[in-house]
């Protein structure tokens, strides 16, 4: 059972007061994009076996959506941060570089 | 390799048991191969020995990281049917379930194919409407379903509780050569089979790398050293974005836990498999005896092999409810295992968009069932080069051009 905290309410609770959104950070394909370009965007997905950003929302709770560090492999929660950013803030990469020294943030 | 026959029998039993051979050989990686399969699962199996039998090509290695047959092979419900609405799918699966109806005889090892009939219900007026829709479908594919009402759903499943109260049993989808086979069989039937082709088998020998050049894949590296190869096969299931990544490509894909739990054995009292797709449970009876249960899949990405604590929980509340007499009866066991899931439910069968490099994947909840036409499709690809008749609709640029194969809303949940 995931153990999160809701960054927009400070609430924390079990897996199942929230709802799972799948990976965090995904570019827009814009209305210039190719086909590719676009389905990329639409399909494809990192599917990483680690560390993974990933977006939830407290679907029992404030109803805010939030993005969340977990590892994929070990389940590890390294941290909530706001949706209302493009990549994870300082102190997300600084937890989970204080528990995994050898991470790399990937490209 | 020696047939398995009741002769054979007879003969181990007059010089107790002591020439039985391995089923299959272990030997050390040759340096290079015509085509490396990754992953020694039913599909990769499967592909391996229909490249073999149907094709003659036999200078082929399948390569697993563990043990064979140990992922979702080994994790599953067993549950095999072909009651699919769309087209290509409604084909490779009965192409599938057809190959599971001899299949003991063509490997000469006993799957333990069991026809004793899929029963899906249906629980709400839409799902009513569905599966008559795909009992339709099925009749034009010229696959045996039909929709059968309540009362008949009553008579084929004594134990069920059609009354709700709050999904009450509408009718039901009933295939009647559809069932179970033993999963671990599978995939030895189809090793040995394949081995005695000539086809190596490497267990433990975990890829680690995939080498390119300009014009395509040259081998993989392993922990059992570097093997040069000159088509290459990606059959992993839930690890198939990891392979993708070591060759440079992403996939549609997204890996979570799968489920299922079975009780305690208990006499007979069920003798068919049966799906409730609205409430999220699935189950059958096992030749042991113990209720062999199924559920939903976690909805976050995973590779831990373990589900959700609250999936039994839901599983076992909706079957409870369904059948209402196995409310008292304990569970013995559970476990997860990790299905690759694509945006259709659907799975992937194609070229990738390194040359050479091709890939069986997507399977998601369902896979089992189709091991058998799978491994022919995925076959037939390899030994051409390009995907057949089956595999075709299944390619990986159904997503850059938009012809989805969608079973999601056509399966509703479990696969």
């Amino acid at each position: 059972m995931l153990l999160l905290t809701c960054p927009c309410c400070g609430v924390a609770g079990e897996e199942t007061e929230f709802h799972p959104g799948g990976e965090a950070h995904i570019r827009r394909a814009g209305p210039e994009s190719t086909d590719d370009g676009f389905s990329a965007y639409m399909f494809q997905r990192r599917n990483i076996r680690g560390v993974h950003f990933e977006r939830w929302r407290h679907a029992y709770g404030c109803g805010k959506w939030f993005h969340t560090a977990r590892c994929t492999q070990t389940l590890e929660i390294f941290g909530s941060y706001s949706a209302q950013t493009t990549e994870p803030p300082a102190e997300i990469i600084a937890a989970i570089r204080a528990r995994r020294p050898e991470w790399e943030m990937p490209a | 390799m020696r047939r398995y026959s009741a002769f054979a029998i007879a003969r181990e039993a007059l010089r107790q048991h002591s020439g039985w051979e391995t089923a299959w050989r272990s030997p050390e990686p040759k340096a290079a191969y015509d085509v490396i399969v990754v992953g020694a699962g039913g599909h990769g199996l499967a592909t391996a020995y229909y490249l073999a039998k149907n094709h003659g090509i036999t200078n082929v290695a399948v390569l697993e990281k563990a043990w064979l047959g140990g992922g979702n092979t080994g994790r599953n419900t067993t549950i095999i049917r072909s009651n699919y609405l769309q087209p290509a799918s409604a084909a490779i699966y009965e192409k599938s379930r057809s190959l599971y109806e001899t299949l003991s005889q063509d490997l000469n090892y006993n799957v333990m194919f069991s026809p004793r009939g899929v029963m899906m219900l249906a629980q709400t007026e839409s799902e009513k409407r569905a599966l008559q829709r795909t009992a339709h479908a099925n009749r034009l594919a010229q696959i045996h379903t039909e929709f059968v009402d309540a009362a008949r759903v009553k008579e084929i499943v004594p134990i069920i509780n059609i009354e709700g109260p709050r999904y009450p049993v509408l009718g039901g989808l009933w295939q009647p050569r559809g069932g179970t086979a033993r999963h671990d069989a599978v995939a030895w039937g189809y090793a040995r089979a394949a081995s005695s082709l000539g086809v190596d088998i490497i267990q433990t020998c975990e890829v680690t790398g995939i080498d390119r050049d300009a014009r395509g894949v040259t081998g993989v590296r392993t922990s059992k050293g570097p093997i040069a190869c000159k088509k290459l096969c990606l059959v992993v299931a839930g690890s198939s974005g990891v392979l993708a990544e070591q060759a440079g490509f992403r996939l549609p894909v997204e890996s979570v836990a799968l489920q299922a739990l079975v009780s305690e054995p208990v006499k007979p009292l069920i003798d068919c498999v049966v799906m409730a797709n609205t409430v999220h449970g699935y189950l059958s009876q096992s030749d042991k005896g113990e209720l062999v249960i199924g559920g939903g899949a976690d909805g976050f990405n995973n590779y831990t092999q373990r589900g959700s604590f609250q999936h039994i929980e839901e599983t076992v509340r909706a079957l409870i409810e369904t059948f209402p007499v196995i409310s008292r009866l304990k569970m013995l066991r559970q476990w997860g295992g990790i299905v690759d899931m694509t945006g259709d439910r659907s799975p992937i069968i194609g070229k990738t968009p390194v040359p050479g490099i091709f890939i069986n994947c997507g399977w998601g909840t369902g896979g089992f069932k189709a091991i058998p036409g799978s491994g022919w499709a995925t076959a037939e690809m390899l030994a051409r080069g390009e995907p057949g008749d089956m595999a075709g609709p299944f390619s990986l640029d159904r997503f850059t051009e938009g012809r989805m194969i969608d079973e999601s809303v056509a399966a509703a949940v479990a696969h």
